[in-house]
């Protein structure tokens, strides 16, 4: 089969739709599927990745945990929209700290995350073949 | 052009399945080729053989099935995604008896199957077409 780019553009907050989550499933699945992967997050979708997410409080599965395990999988370009976070007084100090290792470079751990302009972020969704939006 | 179309919204809640055939019925009348449809989230409900739409209404589930999308091998290709479906009580009779549930509502015009068949339809089509907000 041949490889194309796959952008999964996150835009919905982690709970209060189900969104997200199924973003998520689609994504563990592609990783399987041996393509150029990338995960774009912009609007309410910049929560998904906020540090700290405690959801005892309203009965909910809390699979932020589940990003941290895409870097085993070779899916390490999380794009991040500088504008988004700012409209929502948060910074990249406040998203997790997702690393994934480069065996090219003697397994260095190496941050996932890249916080770009929405015009960097369209420039790469011009770039995508499948631009997978949720 | 050999197009796919992802389905992420119900019938009548939502324009997503309506205009998604739409289009696709239009596609073919041009003489494109649907590769297949992926119903995703809610979307696995359009593939309900239970909904009874008023009569003057339009029908989402029989203008899908009216389609009549189809492989090589005879087999629907309108795929309803598995995990999404079984969380909304939407199975067909293989999934009915592998989770001893007494009962099955997939249209047989459907098929249920795995989050890999939307990767594919990505790989193998020119285009992915997502229908919703």
């Amino acid at each position: 089969m041949s490889t194309k780019k796959f952008m999964y553009l996150n835009r919905r907050a982690p709970y209060g739709t189900v969104y997200a989550l199924e973003s998520l499933e689609v994504v563990l699945i592609a990783a399987a599927f041996d393509q150029d992967v990338s995960l774009a997050f912009m609007d309410d979708g910049v929560y998904q990745l906020v540090e700290g997410q405690n959801t005892d409080g309203i009965g909910m599965k809390n699979f932020s945990k589940t990003f941290h395990a895409l870097g085993d999988y070779d899916i390490n370009q999380f794009f991040v929209s500088a504008e988004s976070l700012t409209e929502r007084g948060l910074s990249a100090d406040d998203l997790m700290p997702l690393v994934w290792e480069d065996e090219d470079d003697d397994w260095a751990e190496k941050p996932s995350v890249k916080v770009v302009s929405n015009v960097e972020l369209s420039k790469l969704m011009s770039e995508q073949d499948v631009c997978l939006s949720f | 052009m050999k197009i796919s179309i992802q389905i992420n919204e119900g019938p009548y809640q939502h324009q997503a399945s309506d205009t998604a055939y739409q289009f696709a019925k239009a596609a073919i009348a041009k003489g494109h080729e649907i590769f297949r449809v992926f119903f995703y989230h809610d979307g696995v409900d359009n593939a309900s053989r239970f909904t009874v739409p008023p009569q003057d209404d339009r029908n989402v589930v029989n203008n899908w099935a009216s389609l009549d999308i189809k492989n090589a091998d005879g087999e629907p290709e309108l795929v309803v995604c598995v995990a999404a479906a079984l969380r909304r009580g939407m199975l067909d009779e293989g999934e009915a008896d592998k989770n001893g549930i007494d009962g099955n509502n997939i249209h047989p015009a459907f098929r249920i199957s795995g989050l890999g068949q939307l990767i594919e339809a990505g790989i193998q089509s020119d285009r992915l077409v997502v229908f919703g907000d």
